[in-house]
């Protein structure tokens, strides 16, 4: 794995041109931050996963100034300029780590004789069957055979058969033909998960990947050696053969199922989602995501979908919805179980809603098992939201007592409940039926929806835009990758004519607008605009929860603040 | 403004205000072309000769042993400039067809807009398994815009078998089945 410790840099020369690159990188790495056209091809290479050095496809000519060996003087050509020299061979550029003054050919007939040698070798027993190969269009090798292949074979032989379709566990499948032994799927069940079940069996042009004896691909992070796998060889099972990827259209966007907050991206078509794959963010999830997370979509084709606003079960429009809605609001009594699940946008217009009608507030807290990688034990996405916008100044808990104690006491008339079941979070159903009127905003049907009186159902986060504060407190973005349901206006549009009152018109029409006056009220927020927030996201003070207590133990880019500070 | 010019209009001379020389030439014209071949067909009972690599509508075809070729790789759908072709890929289920198994991938639907396509014939130029042809079938009609959507049964009806000349997956079949290698 190549990380760089310092912010020194060195001085190469690629292809008898200098560049400045940082100090510590490989040459493949220190190419990359020239740019594409110096791109050295390359598979078994992967910038989080130790280095093998076995796939050959990353060969570049190497050489250093010459020093005259007595002396130590630099030695000179006849024009004056330092004698270069030159590795007799090409070397591989992923164990390569540069050095000052080193020269890199990139483009030399050597490294491109060798690059095309590389892949001819590569292609003998792969069966090339791209038109019905699920990587086709994402293929390391389909490109870099466009570029460095002959066009057609020289082999004459017969092409090797190996098992086509062999299931490696629940989610992966594998196509040993295509298989060009780069091991990056090897290393990565040794190095991240620590979960050794794949080798190479058998020798040469018979070496075979393969699960061990009695042992399956099944952990939860199975489906990112699909993402690694350079070639088709490992496929998605639920992914395989549903559409091509050239088809898909690709939004950034972040995963809901734990507040690691991993960056994803959603690939959809014409308003469906196909599946949604990690996003290289080094300060989160570097290149990973877990397979639980890749199947959190599905839930908005689901059959339990909210899709109309209702009044006492009947459909009606949103004017009415939210008419009646600020009209038992402004009964007063009012109770509000906010939710970890909403974005900050929402967090902050629900805020606003509780200080104006002097709301009783809480939230609950949803606790799981961490994996001690990318599923931390707070399983909602944004709880730190929550702090940042003064909704909370402690830990919630995990059962609402002081709602139910407003509500036990006839204090609380009306509840507003954001996505939360009352009855799984230990609500008994019964008082709810005597005597509150509840206001459910949510995306699914639970038995909250059944009992609540005015039903707004909201957006996927999917379907909407937003930001969401992670376990480190980085603000990060997600997209809209899909329309809603036909009919449902965004969440921080209801919540805002909640807000201002039924008829009068949205304060913002964009969700840029409503950020200006988040940057306005909020200390922490203090000079964020929407278009600021990068797609890596941008860290947020965090001194002041600093005594909190936070659920999280240590995890792949987490350290609790007792450990943080012991070392 | 421009200027309008007035022509003078010569008057008629004495024959032609009889108008029986022009009659007789128009009839001349008439009676002589009686006795000429005749250019035009009685279509649709007669039909032209449909030159070969004419561009009709597009078809799937079958391979001589009657496998449907198409193996749903989209890249007609990617390729047809008016969006005309709409495929949905599926897996070939091996245990309900174990002959067809090693394909892996077949098209579920295959439908091609028939007042969409232009006839450009970039679908069967892209078509990797030689799949899709352009054949001599020009003439379509249909009550309704959905009937001119062609569903992958009515292709195959249309496209009818064609000669192959690799039958590759006839090939891997057989060297999966010795174990032996292939091509």
């Amino acid at each position: 794995m190549i990380q760089i410790q310092t912010e020194e840099t060195v001085t190469i020369s690629v292809d008898g041109k200098s560049i400045n690159v940082p100090k510590g990188l490989n040459v493949i790495e220190a190419m990359n931050s020239v740019g594409k056209e110096k791109e050295v091809p390359h598979y078994c290479y992967h910038p989080k996963l130790s280095i093998a050095g076995n796939c050959r496809m990353c060969l570049v000519e190497i050489g250093t100034p010459m020093r005259n060996r007595e002396t130590g003087e630099a030695i000179l050509d006849e024009e004056g300029a330092p004698k270069i020299g030159w590795i007799p061979k090409p070397v591989i550029g992923c164990s390569t780590i540069i050095s000052e003054g080193m020269h890199v050919r990139t483009k030399s007939p050597t490294v491109l004789e060798s690059r095309n040698g590389v892949t001819e070798f590569l292609l003998i027993n792969h069966p090339l069957d791209c038109p019905i190969c699920d990587q086709a269009g994402e293929c390391r090798l389909q490109e870099f055979s466009a570029e460095h292949g002959r066009g057609y074979s020289r082999f004459i032989e017969d092409k090797n058969v190996k098992p086509k379709r062999t299931r490696l566990g629940p989610r992966v499948t594998l196509d040993d033909e295509r298989c060009i032994l780069c091991s990056r799927c090897i290393r990565f069940g040794q190095e991240i998960v620590k979960d050794d079940v794949l080798g190479f069996v058998d020798r040469g042009s018979y070496s075979t990947l393969t699960c061990f004896p009695g042992k399956e691909l099944s952990n939860n992070y199975s489906l990112n050696t699909v993402d690694i796998c350079p070639v088709g060889a490992l496929t998605s099972t639920d992914f395989r053969f549903k559409m091509r990827v050239w088809f898909l259209k690709r939004t950034h966007s972040v995963c809901t199922e734990s507040s690691v907050g991993s960056n994803t991206e959603i690939w959809s078509r014409e308003g469906k989602i196909y599946r949604i794959t990690p996003r290289r963010n080094d300060a989160v999830n570097d290149t990973w995501m877990t397979d639980s997370g890749r199947g959190l979509y599905k839930s908005i084709e689901s059959e339990d979908r909210l899709k109309a606003y209702t009044m006492d079960g009947l459909t009606t429009d949103i004017d009415s919805a939210i008419q009646s809605a600020r009209a038992l609001i402004d009964l007063g009594g009012v109770g509000v179980l906010g939710s970890a699940f909403s974005s900050v946008e929402e967090q902050f217009l629900l805020k606003n809603i509780v200080d104006h009608t002097k709301a009783q507030f809480e939230m609950v807290q949803h606790l799981g098992d961490g994996d001690g990688l990318l599923v931390s034990e707070d399983r909602t996405p944004n709880l730190r939201g929550a702090l940042v916008n003064e909704l909370l100044n402690t830990l919630p808990t995990k059962c609402p007592n002081l709602l139910i104690k407003g509500i036990e006491d006839g204090v609380i008339k009306t509840l507003l409940v954001f996505n939360e079941d009352l009855s799984e979070i230990g609500v008994p159903l019964e008082l709810l039926k005597k005597s509150v009127n509840i206001i459910y905003f949510g995306s699914l049907r639970n038995n909250t929806s059944d009992q609540a009186k005015i039903v707004f159902p909201t957006l996927s986060v999917f379907e909407k835009e937003g930001t969401f504060v992670n376990q480190n407190f980085i603000l990060q973005k997600f997209n809209k990758a899909v329309p809603g349901p036909a009919g449902l206006v965004s969440d921080i549009e209801v919540l805002n004519r909640l807000l201002l009152g039924a008829n009068d018109q949205p304060g913002f029409t964009h969700i840029a607008d409503l950020w200006t006056k988040i940057a306005e009220s909020n200390e922490l927020l203090k000079g964020i605009s929407w278009e600021k927030i990068t797609s890596e996201g941008l860290m947020l003070k965090q001194e002041k929860f600093g005594a909190l207590n936070f659920p999280e133990t240590k995890n792949l880019k987490y350290k609790p603040v007792a450990e943080l500070q012991a070392t | 403004m421009a200027k309008t010019k007035v022509m003078e209009r010569k008057p008629l001379t004495f024959s032609e205000k009889t108008f029986i020389p022009q009659i007789a030439s128009g009839l001349a014209t008439t009676f002589g072309n009686m006795f000429k071949k005749t250019v035009t067909l009685q279509y649709p009972e007669e039909r032209p000769v449909i030159p070969e690599n004419y561009r009709g509508i597009p078809t799937l075809v079958k391979d001589p042993k009657g496998r449907v070729k198409c193996v749903s790789c989209q890249l007609c759908e990617f390729v047809c400039p008016p969006k005309a072709i709409r495929i949905n890929p599926s897996e070939i289920d091996g245990e309900e067809d174990p002959e067809r198994a090693h394909i892996e991938k077949e098209p579920a639907t295959f439908d091609i807009n028939m007042l969409r396509c232009i006839y450009c014939g970039l679908c069967q130029e892209v078509c990797p398994e030689e799949a899709i042809f352009l054949q001599d079938d020009f003439s379509l009609s249909g009550y309704t815009r959905e009937e001119m959507v062609y569903g992958k049964d009515k292709l195959l009806e249309l496209g009818g078998t064609l000669p192959d000349r690799h039958f590759k997956w006839d090939k891997k079949k057989l060297a999966e089945e010795s174990n032996s290698g292939h091509h």
